[in-house]
């Protein structure tokens, strides 16, 4: 059965609202929760607990999920550090690695596009006295290698480089950040959340030295997260944020989250068997979105780097169209834009600007975010269904029809309110 | 965000929108609101010179769902009033009307901008604002 929603056909098999805004979160893999379901009722036990059977089979679980995480990413189980998210990954990476290594230097060098809470995370330290070099980004999200170089000092202590962009996809230079960081005996922290079972990431090929990381972007469950800490070439050391029991080597204390470790880790395991050829389906959904709306609509423009690029990542800007009713016109789609009007702030993507984006560009970028669960008969729906709102909006747009007819918008003395 | 129904009718069912010939005296245009702010209004209304009725009103606008539906309803509720009339449309009313939220607001007054632009436009074009400022002086 196909019905009509807003004009365009629902095709067979697919089902509204159709979720498409997979680096924000994702569903939960049925194969994980069925994982997890035994660590909420018969085997509750805290893993913290060596004295009795229900603590030594949490205890298991954790370690077999240890595992399966660290062999995802090339590390050994012990140095996997479990948290509540890669917000906690991030603050436990930088701050920690801030306080332990304070003697040693008070310099960290970041970039501009990062995740909050690395951006927030370093704001703070400066507060403290530490001194934080932002790096800029090149028109295409990346930094430049040579910037970096420049920026390491002698007071250097720790550069924090995200692996992968949550707004754009765009993948940064890793292993070259990370032989870099090691020649200059700095330590390399990345925010791996949007890279982790999506492309592969081996902590020693590329020199990374503490990862952040979390369950619920590869189709795991919300709250858990972790930290990969180097524990040789060099041993890596860090000061707990949180103080307790001393649970996780004494980085992290607290009860573990035992049924969100065991899903983290089987959405890990899932991940490393599925990845190659999940990875090239994604991209070909993706070329297959970004080639329709391209044929079929004039004045769109792709943000960041398409060739370093997360597979399932499109963010693109529908010129003269705003962002927000954009969204209103797909609303049986959940994608994210960039525009102001759907930030908290009223502030249109800083990520976007960093890419030297106008305002009115950056409030005309959708974001798609395909994953596991997508399918091609999602795609053409999407993809019909967005081409068909902004030649709508564009009707209505004051600016595409004065561009059509040869005005030069930026020669217009606009009343900025 | 949740939108109000006569939020989402106005987007879905946009009145009056096009544009009229700029160049005519009967025919007052206001662009304002900016593109890197994320709204842009065309207002455009013709009046009848002899009764100064606003007989057509048309719009543009580059924005969220909330300024076109401001501008929609600016359209509505200007045709048919004189230039006076239309002058005393206030962006509260279209608040009231919209039931928009508070971070709408400023769609609003963008609107009540627009039609006070347009009819800026027109007079300047008459020579309205000055008879009017001659009989203010007379009085």
């Amino acid at each position: 059965m196909s019905n009509i929603a807003n004009g365009v056909e629902v095709p067979a098999g697919v089902s509204l609202p159709i979720y498409m805004d997979n680096h924000a979160t994702s569903p939960l893999d049925p194969r994980v929760l069925e994982a997890m379901l035994p660590y909420f009722t018969d085997k509750f036990g805290n893993a913290a607990s060596r004295n009795h059977s229900f603590g030594w089979e949490a205890e298991q679980a954790v370690e077999t999920a240890r595992e399966q995480i660290a062999k995802l990413i090339g590390a050994s189980a012990k140095e996997i550090i479990f948290t509540s998210g890669a917000t906690e990954s991030d603050n436990l990476a930088i701050k920690g690695i801030a306080e332990m290594y304070r003697e040693r230097g008070n310099h960290i060098i970041t970039q501009v596009t990062e995740h909050k809470a690395v951006l927030d995370t370093c704001k703070r330290l400066e507060k403290y006295g530490y001194r934080v070099t932002y790096l800029p980004v090149k028109a295409d999200g990346l930094i430049d290698i040579e910037d970096l170089k420049r920026a390491i000092d002698d007071k250097t202590i720790l550069v924090s480089i995200m692996f992968a962009n949550n707004e754009i996809g765009v993948i940064q230079p890793v292993a070259e950040i990370g032989k870099l960081c090691h020649e200059k005996g700095v330590i390399f922290h990345t925010d791996g959340v949007q890279a982790l079972g999506k492309i592969p990431v081996d902590v020693n090929a590329m020199n990374i030295d503490v990862m952040s990381l979390t369950a619920h972007k590869l189709y795991g469950p919300k709250g858990v997260g972790a930290l990969y800490v180097r524990r040789r070439n060099p041993r890596v050391q860090i000061s707990a944020q949180i103080d307790g029991g001393g649970h996780e080597r004494g980085m992290r204390s607290g009860t573990l989250n035992v049924p969100g470790i065991v899903g983290f880790g089987k959405a890990c395991e899932i991940a490393r068997e599925e990845m190659p050829a999940e990875a090239a389906r994604l991209q070909a959904l993706r070329d297959r979105l970004r080639n329709k709306l391209e044929s079929e609509l004039d004045y769109v423009e792709i943000n960041g780097n398409m060739e370093h690029r997360l597979p399932g990542n499109l963010n693109m800007s529908f010129v003269y169209v705003e962002g927000e009713s954009l969204l209103m016109g797909i609303n049986d789609v959940a994608v994210s834009s960039g525009s102001a009007c759907t930030s908290a702030t009223l502030e249109p993507s800083y990520v976007l600007k960093a890419l030297g984006l106008g305002d009115d560009v950056a409030h005309s970028s959708i974001r798609f975010g395909l994953g596991r669960f997508n399918t091609q008969a999602e795609v053409d729906y999407v993809a019909d269904k967005v081409i068909g709102i902004v030649k709508k909006l564009r009707e209505l747009s004051p600016l595409y029809e004065m561009v059509k007819e040869g005005i030069d918008l930026s020669k217009i003395e606009w009343a900025a309110h | 965000m949740a939108y109000s129904d006569k939020v989402i009718d106005h987007y879905n069912n946009p009145r009056n929108v096009g544009q009229m010939d700029k160049t005519s005296d009967e025919v007052g245009t206001g662009l304002v609101g900016a593109p890197e702010c994320g709204d842009v209004m065309r207002l455009q209304i013709r009046v009848n010179p002899e009764t100064q009725v606003i007989e057509e009103a048309k719009f543009k606008t580059f924005g969220c769902g909330s300024a076109i539906a401001s501008s929609s309803l600016a359209t509505e509720w200007v045709k048919g009033k004189t230039v006076s009339e239309a002058l005393e449309i206030k962006n509260t009313d279209i608040v009231k009307e919209l039931a928009l939220p508070p971070v709408k607001i400023h769609c609003s007054v963008l609107a009540e901008d627009a039609i006070r632009a347009a009819i800026g436009d027109w007079k300047k074009k008459n020579g309205v604002g000055e008879i009017e400022a001659l009989a203010v002086a007379a009085h």
